[in-house]
């Protein structure tokens, strides 16, 4: 576990906390990108001005996080643009049919103790830890 | 000027996947690879995110309506279904090919990586696929409907 960092998990996790708090207070919406992000995506969804600001948000926040000396490390992605444009559709078909992901049901769902964001927490977890170990380990990625 | 507050939660949340190092697929990996070395990182983001939102969501639920809105947004589905449990399963296997969720993918777009826009415009054409077969489906549904309904 020489990659544990518990103290910069903790903060981050208490700042994802309370922004999808102080959403839910303000706009009475669930901070889940999948949501935010699809009804974005659907031409006839009129509500866009909360959802472009919050993407918005998201996406400034490396930029600001740069001009204060922070700079963000491009992410670093598999050699195979196949299984980047694979990974992708699925994680967005996957993502809309099931209703959510890592924010909407791991954070803002379990919060409410909603059983379907329990359910789906358990089953994205133990498929992705499969993916891993199958791509890692079995076919020596 | 209430959208100053959405686009001030945005930027919480950025600023806490980035703290937490979860912006980087290698970390979540990490998570990931319980057969490797090991790292519960994201575990404890998702522990300390639980801390504050679940006594958060709580005051909430006292509150009539929100502070910019007319009603609170919920989730109405209730029943664990096929289409969540597939959903969550195929949505587990991208993330466990790449270690890339919506948001992280979304708030790389800052970097301007091609591998992260290729993944964003790859992940906005799966949930436009997914929306046009929920609507087709519900079309052709309503017309087997009006087509065994009584005339008039």
């Amino acid at each position: 576990m020489a990659n544990f960092t518990p103290v910069s998990a903790a903060i981050g996790g208490v700042l994802i906390g309370l922004s999808a708090v102080l959403l839910m207070l303000s706009t009475g919406r669930v901070a889940g990108i999948t949501g935010i992000f699809g009804g974005l995506l659907n031409l006839r969804s009129e509500d866009k001005g909360w959802r472009i600001a919050f993407i918005a948000g998201l996406i400034l926040a490396p930029v600001i996080a740069g001009w204060i000396g922070y700079d963000m490390a491009a992410p670093k992605l598999p050699a195979s643009w196949v299984v980047i444009v694979v990974a992708g559709l699925l994680v967005g078909f996957g993502t809309r049919l099931g209703g959510g992901c890592t924010s909407g049901h791991g954070i803002c769902g379990i919060a409410r103790l909603s059983p379907r964001s329990i359910a789906a927490t358990i089953v994205f977890i133990v498929t992705a830890v499969i993916t891993v170990a199958i791509t890692h380990h079995m076919l020596g990625g | 000027m209430w959208i100053i507050v959405p686009l001030l939660c945005g930027l919480i949340f950025g600023a806490g996947l980035l703290i937490s190092g979860m912006v980087q697929p290698t970390k979540v990996l990490g998570f990931l690879d319980i057969f490797g070395a090991w790292d519960p990182s994201l575990a404890v983001v998702m522990a300390a995110a639980l801390a504050v939102s679940m006594p958060g969501f709580r005051l909430a639920d006292r509150g009539a309506q929100p502070w910019f809105a007319g009603q609170y947004f919920r989730p109405g589905k209730s029943g664990i279904d096929l289409p969540l449990v597939t959903g969550a399963a195929l949505f587990g296997i991208g993330w466990g090919l790449v270690g890339l969720c919506p948001g992280p993918a979304l708030e790389s777009l800052a970097t301007l990586s091609p591998g992260v826009i290729v993944f964003v415009v790859a992940m906005a054409a799966g949930m436009i696929a997914h929306d046009a077969w929920q609507q087709s489906r519900l079309t052709a549904q309503r017309e087997r409907q009006l087509a065994g309904a009584p005339d008039g």
